[in-house]
């Protein structure tokens, strides 16, 4: 029996997003309400909840695609609540995101669609990569998500979960420190759906990457915290109980949103012996 | 009442910040030159069937009915003159517009809908673009270059149009009498006007179109609510800008 690789402490380096009391109403709903989140570089957090409880809002307003009414947003440690649009672009491509539905630009072919996060950041950086080794960083990309050979097609001719592996790609091929993912397995069948999670966790071990990961699916959440890829054997390995359940230690940890409002945080040990009702309804529980 | 009012003063200040931001990138960098280019294809090539079309029998349909109308004044060698005035004043300016209306601001309205409703709109603002400086102002200078070339393209077919009326057709004047009454009816008031409407039309359509674009939701159905809109106010305002500069011009 193999021993699964021992998993370092969270290095206690500047946390990649901080959240501070922040809310925001539309009318009469709260989208977001005190919402106070810190995430290291390198760990995890599951956002669970029900549909309009403000995951997506959450995600969006974290690199300010969508304004706050109160409260505190730092993103790489730069405030991104009070600055305009314009100054907010530099901020926002240093983080991937991947969107619902993958979010792909549907006149441009796959490859274009990977690449155009650095032909984007060519405006700004003094030297630009070549043609050639633009082509070889998107396609290394596409291997990364097994769809290299997807490179001349457009996204319309793509399944969902193919073109949410496209969006996956175009997320990582910055090498962003930050990767926030909207329900990356919403409408996918199961088979599909582990795919796409033993990506995302591919991704976050290759390159430490820090993820948010808004979900309705608890398995989603489960396949993070209790695995981890493994570079040399190129597989996902479990990871000990004990290093999960730590709260100190433990580098994926789980958020339940309701009416916008965070009602639960902790490990999964922690989730799956909440006794709340509706946090409980988020958990698989063994028959 | 009110609820309305404010609405739609709220829309109308939403489309002046993205007409005044879309101007102010046409100065500033990243330039799209290649998005211009593609637009100015679509906008203004594929046009170019629709508006020979429409251009070349309004023309003819003014030529027939001027000669019935000047035949009673013993008038009819006036027709080309007419036509030309018509034409280039207002019917070349204010048809062509109507058609780039009807096919782009409905066109550039759904594109950028679905665009938004698919999240295509976020996932450019997620990865730094701004969309206006990289959707609207490659849209609104190309309709702008563009709409103004059409509008030459209608006028001159317009007037070919009445020439095959009033000359092999109705045999009113002879062709050089035709073609210079039409040129020397024109003085330079004509030309400007002929030329400053549609490139103010051109300016409506595209940020018209794109502002309901880029303002569309509720999905499927919020796109094909949002291309009505904006033909129908890129319409109203066609008609109600003729109206402004023909006062403009009427007093100069």
């Amino acid at each position: 029996m193999t021993t699964p690789p021992q998993q370092s402490a969270p290095p206690q380096t500047a946390p990649v997003v901080e959240l501070h009391d922040v809310s925001l109403q539309f009318e009469d709903t709260w989208a977001l309400r005190d919402v106070s989140l810190r995430l290291n570089p390198g760990e995890t957090r599951i956002i669970l909840g029900a549909a309009g409880s403000g995951k997506t809002t959450l995600l969006k307003a974290v690199i300010g695609l969508v304004a706050v009414d109160k409260g505190d947003i730092k993103l790489f440690g730069e405030d991104v609540t009070r600055r305009k649009e314009e100054d907010l672009y530099a901020i926002r491509s240093r983080a991937g995101f991947l969107f619902q539905e993958g979010g792909l630009f549907d006149s441009l072919l796959v490859g274009e669609n990977v690449e155009y996060p650095l032909v984007n950041r060519q405006t700004t950086a003094e030297a630009a990569p070549s043609r050639d080794e633009l082509e070889q960083h998107v396609k290394e990309t596409l291997r990364f998500v097994e769809l290299e050979q997807t490179y001349h097609q457009f996204p319309s001719a793509l399944s969902g979960g193919m073109r949410r592996r496209v969006g996956i790609a175009r997320a990582i091929v910055t090498e962003p420190p930050l990767v926030l993912y909207d329900s990356p397995t919403a409408g996918l069948d199961p088979i599909t759906a582990n795919i796409i999670m033993a990506l995302i966790a591919k991704e976050r071990d290759t390159r430490n990457t820090a993820s948010l990961i808004v979900t309705h699916r608890y398995q989603d959440g489960e396949l993070m915290a209790n695995f981890r890829y493994d570079a040399k054997t190129e597989e996902l390995v479990p990871v000990s109980e004990e290093e999960q359940n730590d709260p100190n230690r433990a580098r994926t940890k789980f958020i339940v949103m309701k009416e916008g409002e965070i009602v639960f945080r902790g490990t999964r040990h922690e989730l799956e012996t909440n006794e709340d009702a509706y946090v409980k309804r988020f958990v698989r529980h063994e028959q | 009442m009110d609820r309305f009012l404010t609405s739609w003063i709220g829309s109308f200040q939403d489309f002046l910040l993205l007409a005044g931001r879309s101007f102010v990138n046409v100065f500033r960098p990243p330039h799209y030159y290649d998005d211009v280019v593609i637009q100015m294809d679509v906008i203004g090539f594929g046009s170019i069937p629709i508006v020979l079309l429409t251009g070349f029998f309004s023309g003819a349909i003014i030529a027939l009915q001027m000669a019935r109308a000047l035949n009673t004044y013993g008038a009819t060698s006036e027709v080309g003159s007419i036509v030309s005035l018509t034409l280039v004043r207002e019917l070349g300016p204010v048809l062509t517009a109507l058609l780039v209306a009807g096919r782009n601001a409905s066109g550039i309205a759904s594109e950028l809908g679905s665009m938004k409703v698919t999240e295509q709109i976020d996932a450019m603002r997620a990865l730094g673009t701004d969309p206006i400086q990289k959707l609207v102002t490659p849209r609104l200078t190309a309709t702008a270059i563009m709409l103004p070339c059409l509008t030459a393209v209608a006028d001159a077919i317009g007037l070919f149009g009445a020439y095959l009326v009033a000359v092999p057709l109705l045999h009113l004047l002879s062709a050089g009498y035709y073609w210079s009454s039409s040129w020397h009816a024109l003085v330079l008031n004509d030309l400007a006007q002929g030329l400053i409407k549609p490139l103010l039309f051109g300016v409506i359509i595209s940020l018209v179109g794109c502002f309901y674009g880029l303002r569309t939701s509720g999905g499927t159905q919020g796109v094909g609510l949002a291309t009505t809109q904006a033909v129908v106010t890129a319409s109203i305002w066609i008609f109600a800008v003729t109206f402004l500069i023909d006062k403009i011009f009427v007093n100069l």
